[in-house]
């Protein structure tokens, strides 16, 4: 009944490329069932191409749709051509909270290693299509126009930071979420089981089992909404590159 | 949850909380998952970008560009079916007109011949009529003059003949004409 026991990676198949760990973990299983999963949706589920779709075809347009729509309204037309990106990530981190869901599952989000990597892809693309498309003037964005000039050097200064602690914030929101989240249900779950084989005290195990029920609900919920807010301050902090300054 | 699968119940049953926290650090901040991660994580998060880029994403614009195609040009015919529908029934409307006012005209003509057909034949009919009236009114005319004539003659005869009667000797005719024609008027 150790709540973190379940974040414990263990490897399946050991592997050692170049004196490196590349191990095939149980996270690395999860990540492969993540991609099958949300694949089969995408790929599987639009095979019909059907003029009226059926309900897994309407689930992937309707993702299809929400996300493309998400993208043109904060990248503007622009903007689109990071919607395969933003699309993927979405897809990815959605997947990967609601497979985790499932006990005895892996959650993958539930690493910093992961969602740290993902923030840093997406800065990196940031920094990268920034500086590839308007050269130095990307640095205006650390520039807020029609400031004092005294005030200038201070407000950079803040700016700089606001976009360091991106990354950070960007991996340690998901990664936080999911990890107390599981912690959450792990621990309500092992009151059930405590106080079932606490003698006259199981009366009472309804108690933690109810609130294990909602916990869930609440989960599936935080689940949706943090792939949701991943994927658009992915588009924000895109937007940033395509248009910088403010 | 799923360590490896041999002991992962079995641990979870006889732990009661503590014993997972002395082995290793906090397993998110264990430095020796790092590698196996971020490799993983980038083989199945680049065959997954791979995959929805180039297969999927593709997929599904193509099936929304096709639907909106499909209703656009459904709807485009539906408006040119209307049109036609419009056009036609403004032309069902103008042959009606046409063949009223046809009719109409028709109607008119003929009547008008009709009438002018009867009142010829009744003219011409009238001419007969007045035409025998006018022959029988001449022969009678003729008819009782004559008859006038014979009665003058028969007036001279029964005359002399009730003179001759009368007196005995032939009556004398000049007298007796003058006579007749003296009553007569």
């Amino acid at each position: 009944m150790d709540p973190i026991h379940q974040f414990q990676i263990a490897p399946i198949y050991p592997l050692h490329v170049l004196g490196i760990d590349a191990s095939f973990t149980n996270a690395a299983l999860f990540m492969v069932i993540v991609v099958l999963a949300a694949s089969a949706l995408m790929i599987l589920g639009t095979f019909p191409k059907a003029l009226v779709p059926g309900r897994i075809q309407s689930a992937a347009e309707m993702t299809y749709e929400f996300m493309a729509n998400t993208v043109h309204l904060t990248g503007g037309h622009d903007g689109m051509k990071f919607f395969p990106f933003v699309f993927t990530l979405f897809l990815f981190v959605l997947f990967s909270n609601l497979i985790g869901l499932i006990p005895y599952t892996f959650t993958v989000t539930s690493q910093i290693f992961v969602t740290f990597s993902l923030a840093i892809l997406v800065i990196g693309l940031v920094i990268c299509y920034g500086l590839y498309r308007h050269g130095l003037h990307f640095l205006n964005l650390f520039v807020p126009s029609g400031v004092h000039p005294a005030l200038l050097p201070f407000l950079v200064m803040i700016e700089v930071i606001s976009f360091l602690s991106r990354p950070i914030s960007l991996s340690v929101r998901l990664f936080a979420n999911m990890l107390a989240g599981h912690i959450t249900l792990k621990v309500m779950g092992g009151f059930v089981a405590s106080l079932l084989g606490a003698g006259i005290y199981s009366v009472i195990a309804p108690l933690p089992l109810a609130m294990t029920v909602a916990l869930t609900a609440f989960e599936l919920l935080v689940a949706l909404l943090q792939a949701y807010v991943f994927a658009i301050l992915t588009c924000v902090y895109l937007n940033d590159a395509i248009h910088p300054g403010h | 949850m799923a360590t490896s699968t041999d002991h992962g119940l079995v641990e979870g049953t006889e732990s009661h909380g503590g014993t997972g926290h002395g082995k290793g650090p906090f397993p998110p901040f264990d430095p020796a998952n790092f590698s196996p991660l971020i490799i993983w994580l980038a083989l199945t998060f680049g065959l997954f970008y791979l995959l929805m880029s180039k297969v999927a994403l593709p997929q599904v614009a193509d099936i929304l560009k096709t639907r909106r195609g499909k209703i656009s040009k459904d709807i485009h015919e539906a408006h040119a079916k209307r049109a036609e529908a419009q056009d036609a029934a403004a032309t069902l409307e103008k042959t009606l007109a046409d063949a009223r006012a046809k009719a109409l005209t028709l109607a008119q003509e003929t009547q008008a011949k009709l009438a002018a057909e009867a009142e010829a034949k009744r003219q011409g009919l009238e001419g007969t009529l007045n035409a025998q009236l006018a022959a029988s009114e001449a022969k009678i005319a003729e008819m009782k003059a004559g008859a006038m004539a014979n009665v003058d003659s028969i007036a001279k005869d029964a005359a002399s003949a009730i003179v001759a009667h009368l007196t005995g000797k032939p009556a004398d005719d000049k007298a007796v004409a003058a006579a007749v024609a003296s009553t007569k008027s």
